[in-house]
């Protein structure tokens, strides 16, 4: 084991001008682990991911890879990650195997050993048979695939992914999340990504929720459904607010409106469906009964829904 | 080879594949001042004497300006490339490896650099075309002209290339800074006789220097036509200095560049 962890963001803040993206942003990622930075565009993830993957220097605060500061070192760094960027990172007038080759050089990487570890990895990716032909005729799952063969070439010891499920169809989607998880338990590569669907984050071994540039829940996905209570009522009323209150005394429980519909955490909601709607004919239109999600976890913590702080893409959340 | 130098070898091989594939690109960089040559040399023909000249016709004193034009096209052709790589985001990947920025803009400088030569050179065989004396030796020597014209240039391209966003803001630097950077280097009308206005700019323009040296080597074996022109080693020494300095800049604005 490392004595360092493989990232350690230390009290990160960065503005652009006087907007700030992000605020005293501090968590760490152990080695071999898999971590997903959950939050809405615009959030702030992006440029975090910019700060971690050195191309950016952080307004104050640091961040360490393996120990290596991307403020004072960030050539050692640079040494250490493979980067798959959210747009493509690939010269689409080259052919797959160009790319590979001119990634591998640009890591100090040539002649035989270059071109063999190269095959070995377009092999592994199930693209062999495509290495000849330009990467603009290839589908956006399959550049995806070779993208990331081209940042594993070096052998990063941790890999940072920018929503690497952008564009890519269910399948390949859930292809792709296996790759990873083959690659972490093959050679214990710490993976790092940033992602806004939730279904993706519940994957991770750890998930950080970024709103607004802040952290504002890190931990395990089960651990952090556990925190938020047993199950979830999303009741859609008549009139909310008046029966917000009612349900509030009723329940001596923490009632949120969130957009028009009520939201309500308890242990034992299912019994609570028949008393609310004995209690409250003609008041409620509909209710439902959830286990918590992640999406639960940032409600809770930020009193917004999901889909509505993902001002930028309105058909983002589609787990 | 050192991890350097493969990182400038690789990028500067990319740039003359990219180069070779497109076909448009070299339409564009060679086909037009050619054809600008042949309208505008042949429209003057022999209406046009400069004062001080040889007695060429403009056919001629144009050849030398042409060669340049085809080098600063492909130059500014080659940077308009970084900027679709950094729009297209391809620049990230080879920012986010480990190797130093020199060695990334190396590759760049001297990719364009040889597009631009290899442009020169296809246009030498124009020279009979021209009425130009050449001899081998002449050839040579402009060939390696064109070389540090071609470096120059793309230097000072990629400086601005590095900081621009997008193609349309480097189209109008090129029509308010590169293109009157050629139009005032002796390549279009000579020195002599100018406004003295224009003749000034004229004189401090480092291009003036880097046509001249082109004009005197294509020259070399009839030094006479090009006498009243900067001497050679002089010529050859600010653009070796001028495309040193735009390098250097290039590097530092690569260098404090955020991808």
């Amino acid at each position: 084991m490392n004595p360092s962890p493989a990232l350690a963001v230390q009290g990160v803040t960065h503005r652009y001008g006087s907007r700030v993206a992000l605020t005293d942003v501090r968590f760490e990622v152990s080695e071999g682990e898999i971590f997903a930075l959950l939050g809405p565009n615009g959030g702030g993830k992006t440029t975090l991911f910019r700060i971690i993957t050195t191309l950016m220097r952080p307004t104050s605060g640091d961040a360490r890879v393996f120990g290596h500061s991307v403020r004072d070192a960030p050539h050692a760094v640079r040494r250490k990650i493979g980067v798959v960027f959210q747009q493509p990172g690939l010269d689409p007038k080259l052919t797959v195997f160009e790319n590979m080759i001119h990634h591998g050089r640009l890591h100090g990487m040539r002649g035989s050993a270059l071109r063999s570890a190269a095959d070995a990895l377009l092999a592994q990716f199930g693209i062999s048979d495509r290495k000849k032909d330009y990467v603009e005729t290839l589908s956006g799952g399959l550049q995806r695939r070779a993208e990331l063969a081209k940042a594993l070439l070096p052998r990063p010891e941790i890999l940072f992914l920018d929503e690497p499920s952008t564009g890519l169809d269910p399948g390949a989607r859930i292809d792709f999340r296996n790759e990873l998880k083959r690659l972490r338990n093959e050679t214990n590569t710490t993976v790092v990504l940033t992602t806004h669907f939730i279904e993706e984050a519940d994957h991770a071994d750890r998930v950080g929720v970024i709103h607004e540039g802040d952290l504002v829940a890190i931990g395990a996905p089960d651990a952090l459904k556990k925190e938020v209570g047993g199950e979830v009522l999303t009741i859609e009323a008549q009139e909310p607010d008046v029966l917000r209150t009612k349900l509030e005394e009723m329940f001596s429980c923490e009632v949120r409106s969130v957009d028009g519909s009520l939201r309500a955490e308890m242990s034992d909601a299912h019994a609570a469906i028949p008393r609310i709607a004995e209690a409250f004919p003609g008041e409620v239109r509909s209710i439902t009964l959830g286990k918590p999600t992640l999406e639960d976890v940032f409600i809770n913590r930020t009193g917004k829904r999901f889909i509505d702080a993902d001002e930028n893409l309105p058909e983002a959340r589609k787990s | 080879m050192t991890p350097y130098l493969l990182c400038t070898g690789t990028i500067w091989q990319r740039e003359i594949v990219r180069f070779a594939r497109q076909r448009s690109r070299i339409i564009g960089a060679f086909g037009q001042p050619v054809l600008f040559w042949l309208l505008l040399g042949s429209g003057f023909g022999r209406n046009f004497r400069y004062a001080g000249g040889g007695g060429e016709g403009y056919l001629e004193y144009f050849y030398p300006g042409i060669i340049a034009m085809v080098v600063l096209f492909t130059a500014i052709f080659s940077t308009f490339a970084v900027v679709d790589d950094r729009k297209a985001r391809f620049l990230q990947g080879v920012l986010a490896a480990p190797v130093p920025r020199s060695a990334i803009v190396l590759g760049q400088v001297t990719g364009g650099a040889t597009l631009a030569l290899l442009q020169g050179v296809l246009l030498l065989v124009a020279t009979p075309l021209a009425g130009v004396p050449l001899t081998l030796e002449a050839a040579l020597a402009s060939v390696l002209v064109m070389g540090l014209i071609g470096f120059a240039l793309t230097a000072l391209g990629l400086l601005l290339a590095w900081r621009i966003e997008s193609t349309q803001g480097f189209h109008s630097i090129m029509n308010l800074l590169l293109i009157p950077l050629w139009l005032l280097s002796g390549a279009v009308f000579p020195l002599a006789g100018a406004h003295p206005l224009i003749g000034l700019i004229m004189q401090v323009n480092p291009l003036t220097y880097g046509v001249a040296a082109l004009r005197r080597t294509l020259y070399l074996s009839a030094p006479e036509a090009v006498a009243n022109l900067p001497g050679l080693w002089l010529s050859v020494l600010v653009m070796i200095a001028f495309g040193g300095v735009c390098f250097l800049l290039a590097v530092r604005t690569a260098e404090r560049s955020e991808g």
